[in-house]
């Protein structure tokens, strides 16, 4: 079930987060909701996708029983700011932030873990 | 070309373009700026009540639709504004020329600027309510700040939190009387008044705050598991220092019809001295600007 109205793909099930993080190299994924601190994020990925081919973009929502696997990640522990974003790197953790995150602070990060 | 994606830019790109005005929008932000911050607008006339996120979809698409073209999150490192053809320059080394240009950047909320901000945003320290009141379920919560936001978002806070202390700067708040009169009734709310924040504690989440009594210079702990600040916006200027008047508030003065002490340089929206800035507000003045900018171009066609 999709909760989220964004152009970029929707992940509805942990399994099919599983999957897509076994099989590409570079993930990013954006837990969270239709909310102030989350649409600046998908905007900011939406434009990213076609820039950097070699990272997948994902939305995920917070509010689905099946993104427990990244609202209880132990990365995310403390967290208390949506949205919870997700940097994957060969099938690992390799970057995490909560809430708002700016073009700069969200390249940045792609540059550092997803290159 | 109109700098700004929010209500004043989105609006005079719809007014310019449906004006036959070759539009492009440039933002260093996402599209909608403020709009997109808030949960539900409930004051919109001709709309009951709608997500901000909605109306942004619908302005944007309106604008799309009369031939504007908008790019967002993109750096601008160069502005010309003087002379019969305005520059910009982005980082990425593409230059855009303009015959008039809509100044409409915004603004963005302010933070306290003390120690330990960085450190515990996300982990305690937020600015939307609507956002991240659920993580604080049962908790106890600093409220900062004395105008509208504050003293609606704190009673909404109290759905989640067990308390929500306010602390504001003044013995007196600027927020609308029925706001202020339904704070004070709420039990689960106290006030610290003439007061300000000094540091953010913790370890690894935020634990306590420090707070200065600014009468009495008096220091005090208050623990906390959490602290909403709304504390007003700060116009986004600063790029355009020296250029076009700008007042003591950071704020670009504009005559009636948006114009700057540049001609062809118009200013609309929240980065504009003026008295109220609301989506109505803010859609006016980028009206008023595309009309102006249009009347402008055409006069030196």
């Amino acid at each position: 079930m999709k909760y989220l109205r964004t152009n970029i793909h929707e992940i509805e099930t942990a399994e099919e987060l599983q999957k897509i993080i076994d099989e590409n190299e570079n993930v990013m994924v954006c837990c969270g909701r239709m909310g102030p601190m989350c649409i600046p994020v998908y905007e900011i990925m939406e434009e990213l996708e076609e820039e950097r081919p070699e990272v997948k973009f994902y939305s995920m929502a917070f509010d689905s029983p099946e993104s427990g696997v990244i609202r209880n990640a132990p990365e995310c522990r403390g967290f208390m700011g949506l949205p919870f974003t997700m940097y994957y790197k060969s099938g690992k953790v390799a970057k995490v932030t909560t809430s708002i995150q700016n073009m700069q602070q969200i390249t940045s990060n792609l540059d550092q873990f997803l290159s | 070309m109109i700098l700004g994606a929010g209500a004043a830019g989105l609006s005079a790109g719809i007014y310019a373009s449906r004006g036959k005005l070759d539009t492009l929008i440039l933002s260093e932000g996402v599209t909608g700026g403020q709009m997109v911050l808030t949960n539900e607008i409930a004051n919109y006339p001709g709309v009951e009540t709608i997500k901000g996120y909605e109306l942004v979809d619908i302005m944007r698409r309106q604008a799309k639709s009369f031939g504007c073209t908008i790019k967002t999150n993109v750096k601008i490192v160069r502005y010309q504004l003087a002379g019969e053809t305005k520059e910009v320059e982005l980082e990425d080394g593409r230059i855009f020329r303009a015959k008039s240009v809509i100044l409409a950047p915004g603004g963005k909320p302010r933070s306290l600027d003390i120690p330990g901000e960085k450190e515990f945003e996300g982990r305690g320290i937020s600015y939307c309510a609507t956002c991240d009141a659920d993580f604080f379920q049962d908790k106890r919560l600093i409220v900062v700040g004395g105008g509208n936001s504050a003293l609606e978002e704190a009673v909404t806070l109290t759905n989640f939190a067990s308390h929500v202390t306010i602390v504001h700067q003044f013995d007196h708040f600027q927020a609308f009387a029925h706001a202020v009169e339904e704070a004070k009734q709420n039990p689960k709310i106290s006030f610290v008044m003439e007061s300000e924040l000094r540091a953010y504690m913790g370890n690894g989440t935020l634990k306590k705050v420090q707070i200065e009594n600014l009468k009495t210079k008096a220091v005090s702990e208050l623990e906390t598991d959490g602290v909403f600040v709304f504390i007003g916006y700060k116009p986004n200027t600063s790029a355009f220092k020296g250029m076009v008047e700008i007042n003591e508030r950071d704020e670009v003065i504009v005559d009636p019809a948006m114009r700057t002490n540049i001609p062809g340089v118009f200013a609309a929206g929240d980065s504009i001295a003026k008295r109220y800035r609301q989506v109505t507000t803010a859609v006016s003045d980028g009206t008023i600007a595309a009309l102006s900018a249009t009347e402008y171009v055409r006069a030196k066609e």
